[in-house]
């Protein structure tokens, strides 16, 4: 059975000109979340604390531990883009926030980004999700951070298949398993 | 390839270019009659399309204005969205998945078969598998459907590997990877299966069958068929006399034209075409076109569908090559001991990641539904369709609300009949029952996708009063117009419709043939 090595980054992936370089920012892969001065830089508009919190959202609603904040941060710079020219959503993400972190420095007594407990940011999100803050993150997230090409390899997922002849002669019917079930 | 002029009255014009309309124009070309199909959405051929999900999405789905109501997840999850259709020349052949079932005998007998049921529309359909056979064998030949014509059937792949396994533990014995019209071989022109997958995303080398690569072009080259894309109808005329004589449509200009007619079809899917029949009402016919029995838009079906995704210890690549890779249809069978009326059939079903994220369990999040996506290499998939109950409330009906014509949208209405709901869960339990006996770690029950398969809304039926067309989806009131799509289904059957709506369509251009040569219209 032809399986997919999950962990190594394909070279093709970057040669095509991945996430990172889209972004139009350097974010480390290594870089700690929360340190809201790290972010300042790249989200002038939003400000360094609201992207941080908004990337811990949007890692607390889909949490990968296997992906790195850049994949969750292209999400949050789009609206960083937008939010230059759109006064109406740069007010509400502002607004929504301030909710999220009142609501979470009552219950457990930080901003939001600053409790440790992923339990209890969970528990804040749900409160939330009618908020049209949640159900538009939601929403983006599902196609900016699963429909990235840089994130599908760690998935297993191999893309387009017709530019290689399809799965014909690649293992469309290799599975070598069943029979020992 | 012919050019017809607009004022020409002669020209028979069909509205929609997909399973229905595509094979109308063609079969009429072949005897002689000069068409024009008006399709809403552009042309695209096969170099257009890509190995994309969302891009391909967005560059042929039906996404003019809709809004849904009723109880239905759809309405929820995705309210605008009420179906998953294609807006382009081949119509929904460009994403379907191939599968070419024909209804069993007794589906076609439904009211006689499954009796009174509370709160069912039920019908028998007025023909019967008998009067269906030639034309079947017909639609076979043409689509070049495996398992049929001596055609071998397509190679399993991971996919179907994992349920046929399962489903044989069970017990199952009609286990096989399908009757689709999918070339095996290299036929009709074009090449075979090169086991790409992506076949809801346009066939990158056209193996699969479609009114784009097979009947308009072939149609086209007889010199009796035009094909108008960007071409958006949205109503159709008639004279004092009640016969439809042409139809106002905008261009890709926007501009407004008229085509004139000796006869029309609307083949614009169900949505589209009891909308078409509503938004055409005059002095005349005051509750839309053809619709004096008042039963246009009623009877909305879509096929009782879930899917089930097992979830395995090791990996299984499903997405790798044909999407609708096989099929159980033990179930596929009429027996009320289950707990309801009618049968249901399980089928291979594969989604891309970007896809599985959308539709898996729609508007979920946190580490359940993550810890199953990052399993998604593992996954099996399974998609269930089966005969869903006609009911009048479920219904196709205007909006209020304006299309970028200025005319009324659809609304689209629907809730489950109690005998969908028996019959889902049913298959959810074998479904789980086939991929546990092959060691499924875990299963997960999804919800219906948005509607593929759109059926009922201008119903054939008997009696005048009961129906919209007759038994040659001809109009009841108006003698020279024609339903040549899924939206004269008088019941929906368990099987995907396609081979059903090719083969009616066959069998509508011999009679109409019949009928413009007798001078009958």
């Amino acid at each position: 059975m032809r399986i997919l090595d999950k962990k190594s980054i394909s070279r093709r992936s970057f040669l095509k000109g991945g996430t990172a370089t889209a972004l139009g920012l350097t974010i480390a892969g290594n870089m700690v979340l929360g340190k809201s001065s790290a972010w300042a830089a790249s989200f002038d508009n939003l400000g360094g604390d609201n992207a941080a919190t908004l990337i811990q959202m949007a890692r607390d609603i889909y949490p990968h531990d296997h992906l790195a904040d850049k994949y969750y941060a292209k999400v949050i710079e789009g609206y960083n883009t937008a939010a230059a020219k759109d006064a109406k959503l740069k007010s509400m993400i502002q607004a929504e926030l301030k909710k999220i972190n009142t609501a979470s420095k009552k219950k457990y007594g930080s901003d939001y980004k600053n409790i440790n407990r992923e339990l209890e940011r969970v528990d804040i999100l749900k409160a939330n999700t009618s908020s049209p803050l949640f159900g538009k993150l939601r929403g983006d997230l599902v196609t900016g951070l699963y429909n990235n090409q840089e994130v599908w390899p760690k998935f297993g997922y191999e893309g387009a298949s017709a530019d290689k002849g399809g799965y014909i002669n690649r293992g469309f019917n290799d599975i070598n398993w069943l029979d020992k079930v | 390839m012919a050019k017809f002029d607009k004022n020409d009255d002669s020209l028979f014009v069909i509205i929609g270019s997909g399973a229905g309309g595509g094979t109308l124009g063609y079969e009429l070309a072949k005897k002689g009659i000069k068409s024009v199909i008006l399709e809403a959405g552009g042309r695209h051929e096969t170099k257009d399309f890509s190995n994309d999900e969302w891009g391909m999405f967005g560059q042929i789905s039906w996404l003019d204005k809709r809004t849904t109501s009723g109880d239905w997840r759809v309405a929820t999850d995705f309210g605008g969205l009420p179906s998953w259709i294609v807006k382009a020349v081949g119509g929904s052949t460009v994403h379907w998945a191939g599968a070419s079932l024909r209804f069993q005998p007794h589906e076609w007998k439904a009211r006689t078969t499954y009796g009174d049921v509370k709160g069912a529309s039920l019908l028998d359909w007025p023909i019967d598998a008998k009067e269906m056979a030639p034309y079947y064998a017909k639609a076979e030949y043409e689509m070049g459907t495996t398992g049929t014509n001596g055609i071998p059937r397509l190679p399993g792949n991971n996919n179907f590997k994992v349920l046929e396994a399962g489903a044989k533990k069970l017990g199952y014995k009609k286990v096989h990877t399908g009757n689709m019209s999918i070339n095996s071989k290299p036929r009709d022109g074009r090449i075979s299966c090169q086991q790409i997958g992506f076949c809801f995303q346009g066939c990158k080398t056209g193996a699969k069958w479609s009114t784009l690569v097979a009947a308009i072009p072939k149609g086209e080259k007889t010199g009796n068929l035009e094909v108008r894309p960007n071409s958006h109808v949205m109503r159709i005329e008639h004279d004092k006399t009640g016969k439809v004589t042409g139809v106002v449509y905008k261009d890709k200009d926007g501009k407004t034209q008229i085509q004139k007619a000796r006869i029309v079809a609307v083949a614009g899917n169900s949505i589209e075409s009891p909308r078409l029949l509503l938004n055409s009402e005059s002095n005349m016919f005051k509750n839309g076109l053809a619709n004096s029995s008042g039963e246009v838009g009623k009877n909305y079906m879509r096929h009782m569908t879930a899917s089930v995704y097992g979830i395995f210890e090791r990996p299984v690549y499903m997405y790798r090559g044909t999407t609708m890779a096989g099929i159980v249809q033990d179930e596929s069978i009429h027996d009320p001991k289950r707990g309801f009326v009618g049968g249901y059939e399980l089928e291979t079903l594969s989604l891309g990641l970007p896809f599985m994220a959308a539709f898996l369990d729609p508007g979920q999040w946190g580490r359940e539904f993550t810890a199953s996506m990052e399993k998604y290499d593992h996954m099996a998939g399974m998609w269930i369709v089966g005969e869903d109950m006609p009911q009048s409330t479920n219904r196709v009906t205007l909006s209020d609300q304006k299309d970028q014509y200025g005319m009324r949208a659809p609304n689209v209405h629907f809730s489950d009949h109690k005998n969908d709901i028996a019959m889902r869960n049913h298959a959810f339990g074998r479904g789980k029952a086939i991929y546990d006996a092959v060691g499924a770690t875990k299963t997960i029950e999804t919800p219906p996708y948005p509607s593929t398969h759109n059926l009922g809304t201008n119903r054939m039926s008997a009696k005048a009063s009961d129906g919209v067309v007759n038994k040659y989806g001809q109009s009841w009131d108006v003698k020279n117009l024609f339903v040549s799509d899924g939206s004269q289904f008088t019941t929906g059957a368990a099987e995907n419709p396609t081979l059903t709506i090719v083969a009616l369509a066959i069998r509508q251009a011999d009679y109409i043939a019949g009928q413009m040569k007798s001078k009958a219209i």
